[in-house]
């Protein structure tokens, strides 16, 4: 078990490579309850939100959900959250755990808005079941047609009598619903989903085997490619900034700063068997050019992959760079990311 | 977990089994636990000598790289190439097929410094526990 911001968290359970190949060939079920969840209601809920993400919240319907970030002035990030629509004077925001205090702070500083801003963390549970039989292992206990839940869409129903928040999302790059309901119905939940999941292949998975799942995905993991020292776009993340949709904060920075990138992430793979890390120096030319925010073996593709900040020029597909382990120099390329996209 | 009564052990999750003047030596199964699923191991090479409890190779896994630590000062007179291509035999047998190296022994003296099988779990239940 790993201290997680005050969870404890199981790293892994059966075995990082086994549980991730259980998620993208049949599924697997995550315990994610150390994540946050904040509520907006009131009825200029739209003005907050707008006011303090860089997405356009404008967009969503009820039920919808959008992938957003919280941004600081200068246009860096204070977390990437999901925003959920419930209706126009009510939103929903899951964000990360470790910074779901300071997003809370962030949030209620910038509130000049006639709506209330609630930390509710302690009132969800959170599970996510990824893969492709999760639809069909959750169907038989709720009487909400998952079916017609569209991806970043959710509803309210019942799981095992349970009421419940269910949307379909994830953080695996597979097809997969997260569970939001109140905490003293946490174990039944879970045996249940375990019960009905296990003769499809259902297995529990840790948080090894989530970082491994999400880097292949090429999703961001905030203190890697995302952080207070970071844009959206050296992150790769335009299409979550609207500048367009009015003021928020970090606009103004984020005009100047787009034509003045110097640095993007990249996805790369090693060439040979060395295992690039976090933080691990990045070469090129015999210069440090940059570092890396993500590596590990890749369970999935059965090579060693990584994400990087590099310069700009250094970007393009098959450049080489070299990364450094332990002293060492070994060889590696620019690959395109997702890492892994699943067939559909 | 098994700690086999014939190897000796050290305080960072290493085994010995002494043949007179050489030392196989490999990671214990607490340590394989502890990484979970190896997939690279990386050896000093044939001819190089260390000394005792300097870092000698490493070990990944998945999640973590962690270094191996030379049990006794001496010569590395064999690597086990099997582990270049099954690293994973770590996890499968980390007393039998998934030895590391094998030393030549610079000072038998300190043989008696090394742990034994029920010193040895002791140590584990103690981290185990924190």
């Amino acid at each position: 078990m790993a201290e997680f911001g005050g969870w404890e968290m199981p790293i892994e359970y059966a075995g990082i490579i086994q549980e991730h190949l259980a998620v993208r060939s049949k599924a697997g079920l995550f315990d994610i309850s150390h994540m946050g969840e904040i509520v907006i209601q009131g009825p200029e809920s739209l003005g907050l939100v707008q006011r303090v993400t860089c997405n356009d919240a404008s967009r969503l319907k009820d039920g919808q959900i959008q992938y957003s970030a919280l941004l600081y002035p200068n246009g860096t990030f204070v977390d990437d959250i999901l925003v959920h629509r419930l209706n126009e004077n009510h939103y929903f925001l899951c964000v990360n755990a470790s910074n779901t205090e300071k997003d809370y702070e962030w949030i209620g500083s910038q509130n000049r808005f006639n709506t209330v801003v609630e930390n509710v963390t302690t009132q969800y549970t959170l599970l996510a079941i990824q893969g492709p039989n999760a639809q069909a292992i959750l169907q038989p206990l709720t009487e909400s047609n998952l079916g017609a839940i569209k991806y970043y869409g959710f509803v309210f129903g019942l799981v095992d009598g349970v009421e419940c928040l269910i949307s379909r999302t994830g953080y695996t790059g597979e097809d997969g619903f997260e569970i939001y309901f109140a905490p003293e119905h946490s174990e039944r939940i879970w045996s249940r989903l375990m019960e009905k999941g296990s003769s499809r292949g259902l297995i529990p998975v840790g948080l090894g085997a989530r970082n491994t799942l999400r880097l292949e995905a090429r999703m961001a993991l905030y203190g890697h490619e995302i952080s207070d020292q970071i844009n959206p776009w050296e992150a790769g993340l335009d299409w979550i900034v609207k500048t367009g949709k009015g003021d928020f904060i970090g606009r103004s920075a984020l005009v100047e700063q787009k034509v003045k990138l110097t640095r993007t992430l990249v996805g790369f793979e090693m060439i040979g068997k060395a295992i690039a890390r976090d933080g691990y120096p990045v070469l090129h030319a015999d210069k440090v050019v940059g570092t890396v925010t993500s590596g590990s073996p890749s369970p999935f593709l059965k090579k060693n992959i990584g994400l990087a900040y590099v310069p700009l020029e250094l970007s393009a597909l098959d450049v080489s760079l070299e990364i450094q382990v332990r002293g060492q120099r070994f060889p590696a390329k620019v690959v395109s990311t997702p890492f892994y996209t699943r067939r559909k | 977990m098994k700690f086999p009564e014939e190897c000796l052990y050290t305080r960072q999750h290493e085994w010995v089994r002494v043949t007179e003047d050489t030392a196989l030596v490999g990671i214990t199964d607490y340590a394989q636990k502890e990484l979970g699923d190896v997939v690279f191991v990386e050896f000093p090479k044939v001819g190089d000598s260390f000394d005792t409890n300097e870092p000698f190779g490493n070990v990944e896994s998945v999640k973590a790289v962690s270094e191996v630590f030379c049990p006794l000062a001496g010569e590395v007179v064999e690597v086990n190439q099997d582990l270049v291509t099954s690293p994973e035999l770590v996890n499968t047998d980390p007393y039998g097929d998934a030895w590391f190296v094998r030393l030549k022994i610079a000072n038998p003296e300190e043989v008696k410094d090394l742990l034994n099988a029920e010193e040895y779990a002791e140590l584990v239940a103690e981290e185990s526990a924190e």
